[in-house]
């Protein structure tokens, strides 16, 4: 068990529900990024998913593109991104970090450098949107090798029988895609995504946090009450946007005050 | 060359040619390819789809296409033969048709009401929206803020179609990032929506069912040739950009041994200045739109962006069975310069009188090249894969004439 393993334990013993949060590295720009990390930390984020900027964001929305374009013009790469949690735990040795990204550029990496790098730089998971169970198992070897979870992404769309198939390579924790569409977007349908979670949850002890389409107290506390907790990105990465010129501390004051109305939701549950 | 190996065994259950290939995509989307397989291994041995899908080839677009014997142009090089097969003449005037009125059987038989498409040259936007016409299916059409720009004529096609056209402008605001925009659509919609991908590329098994549709050309163009001229070619030439005509043309030929083929990239301003579009020639393998494919890319694994004359060739990748025939060594990958594939519109539209889309300028252009290798004797056929009209706008502003 890594860091994501102790913490998720650790909330469940406090009976407490999960608050990951989202943030591209390098977006607005990569002076604020560290501070960024911190922030969420202070604010009462539990993991961080930093994302690694790609060229062709196929699975996101308008504004977490635009975060991944704002990124990529200030020259982010995975090998700084890396760079970035090794400063990160400088100071943090106990907040999980998980890396958020597309494929391509942990294959130009390649799957041995990629998870003997990420581990000696804090690294405690991966997320890769697009390599579904069927691709993962070469890089899988690779993470297992280095204690890095690999986190998968289950779908409304995710028949019983693929379920059980992820969840045999899964670890740290499942992530459970609220709504049929791209990050940010439409509204949730709490009811739909109960009833998948009664299924998942049949089907693994992994804990199961839901994301897409929460973005303030009341969603995070409708879906906090029905999940071990929730992922927040399209909000978090839309106060970057908003904030671009801004000043880093009116950066942090903007992430601070979006995510502690959400902690304090979660943590009335 | 490696003569054991089987060809017709591409791609594994998994969609996978060798290294290549697969199904890279995010989550949501599993489910909806899993069908599409099922739908496609059902329809693949149903004699009536079959039939319904040759009969529309024969009576809507009118196939077979014809396989021309260009005396002239060959005379006018001095080398080998060259014969060219038309699906210039196909109705909409390129072979993208072909696999069109294919995935929209396909829709049909799912019973989905709406059809979506990414498009680079247009060509693929405008068969996809013709087919969408015809079957009346809503159809929504992406494509680049650059391509809506240079291909001003396709897009106002698709319109009077009754296509919804949406320019892209994220990214490099071409067919790159029309295809991302498709895809997210597709995952929003994935319920009610048919993605027509217009190339053999995308996860499986959209290489194989395009390939399988695409292969009419190649089956044609052999018995054609037999015909003609009593024996096989010695060459094809096909341009590549996602690779879906020359796919269409080599497949049937791949066991003929003594049949040698050229997939001609685009060069763009030539492949030491990095501007171009020929991974085959100057990239490297990598993950992109849901396949294992060789990419054009950076250091760090970011696609970069591509250049083209030719709007329909201006891509970073290429389909994954197109890089598993370059390793295994039985198709050669050239590269054509803008300025030469220009040079190959002009000869081909004064010499014959057949003017050819900007795409299949390129393999045009080497196929000049290739005839003079080779001797009178010999036979190249080349995939006269689309019609230059919608080229014209393009053409007329690298004279510096404003029409």
């Amino acid at each position: 068990m890594n860091r994501i393993g102790q913490r998720l334990a650790n909330l469940k013993a406090e009976n407490r529900k999960a608050l990951v949060t989202y943030i591209v590295n390098g977006d607005p720009r990569p002076d604020v990024s560290l501070a960024a990390m911190h922030a969420l930390v202070e604010a009462g984020a539990d993991i961080i998913e930093l994302g690694v900027p790609f060229s062709d964001p196929m699975a996101e929305g308008p504004v977490i593109q635009r975060g991944h374009e704002r990124a990529l013009e200030h020259g982010t790469s995975l090998k700084g991104t890396m760079n970035l949690v090794k400063a990160f735990r400088e100071t943090n040795q106990e907040t999980p970090v998980v890396l958020m990204g597309y494929a391509n550029p942990v294959e130009r990496m390649g799957y041995e450098a990629f998870a003997s790098q990420a581990s000696d730089a804090g690294v405690d998971g991966l997320l890769t949107v697009d390599l579904p169970a069927e691709e993962a198992e070469a890089l899988n070897v690779q993470l297992r090798k280095h204690n890095i979870e690999n986190i998968f992404l289950l779908a409304p769309t995710t028949t019983d029988s693929r379920v059980e198939r992820v969840v045999s390579l899964a670890g740290g924790f499942l992530y459970y895609v609220s709504l049929k569409g791209v990050t940010g977007a439409g509204n949730l349908d709490v009811d739909a995504v109960n009833a998948r979670l009664n299924t998942i949850k049949q089907k693994t002890d992994l804990p199961v946090l839901v994301g897409f389409g929460i973005k303030d107290a009341a969603s995070a506390s409708a879906i906090g009450a029905i999940a071990d907790g929730v992922v927040v990105g399209s909000v978090l990465v839309d106060a970057m946007g908003k904030n671009e010129q801004a000043g880093n501390d009116d950066i942090l004051a903007a992430l601070k005050a979006i995510l502690t109305p959400m902690r304090q939701a979660l943590d009335s549950l | 060359m490696n003569s054991k190996i089987d060809y017709n065994a591409m791609p594994d259950a998994a969609g996978h040619f060798g290294p290549y290939g697969g199904r890279f995509v995010s989550e949501t989307l599993m489910h909806a390819l899993d069908e599409l397989q099922e739908i496609y291994s059902k329809a693949k041995s149903d004699p009536a789809f079959q039939a319904e899908f040759d009969k529309d080839l024969a009576h809507y677009v009118g196939r077979p296409s014809p396989l021309y014997y260009a005396e002239r142009w060959s005379k006018k090089v001095g080398g080998a033969q060259i014969y060219l097969k038309r699906e210039d003449l196909n109705h909409t005037g390129a072979h993208k048709v072909n696999n069109t009125i294919g995935q929209a059987l396909l829709a049909k038989f799912t019973g989905k009401k709406r059809v979506i498409a990414e498009t680079g040259a247009g060509q693929h936007g405008v068969a996809t929206a013709t087919v969408a016409a015809r079957l009346g299916l809503e159809c929504v059409v992406y494509m680049g803020a650059e391509d809506v720009q240079r291909q001003a004529l396709n897009v106002y096609r698709m319109k009077l179609l009754g296509a919804t056209v949406v320019p892209v402008t994220s990214g490099s605001k071409t067919l790159k990032d029309a295809m991302n925009e498709a895809m997210r659509d597709w995952v929003t919609n994935v319920d009610d929506t048919f993605y027509i991908i217009g190339t053999v590329a995308g996860p499986h098994p959209y290489p194989q069912l395009v390939r399988d549709f695409q292969c009419v050309i190649g089956r044609e163009a052999r018995a054609q040739c037999l015909e003609m001229t009593g024996k096989l070619p010695n060459a094809l030439v096909a341009c590549v950009g996602g690779g879906s005509n020359a796919i269409g043309l080599f497949h049937p030929f791949l066991e003929d041994e003594s049949v040698k083929m050229y997939g001609v990239e685009a060069g763009g301003y030539g492949l030491e200045s990095g501007k171009h579009a020929a991974p085959l020639n100057d990239g490297i393998p990598g993950i992109l739109h849901g396949n294992r494919t060789y990419l054009m890319e950076d250091e760090n694994g970011q696609i970069i962006e591509t250049h083209s004359v030719s709007a329909g060739l201006d891509y970073p990748g290429v389909g994954p069975e197109h890089s598993w025939l370059k390793d295994v060594g039985r198709v050669d990958y050239v590269a054509i310069n803008d300025d030469e594939a220009m040079q190959g519109f002009r000869t081909l539209t004064r010499v014959e009188g057949i003017m050819p889309a900007l795409e299949s300028s390129h393999a045009v252009a080497y196929a000049e090249k290739l005839a003079k290798e080779l001797s009178q004797d010999d036979i190249i056929v080349v995939n006269l894969s689309g019609r230059g009209d919608k080229d014209i706008l393009t053409v007329a502003k690298i004279d510096g004439i404003d029409v």
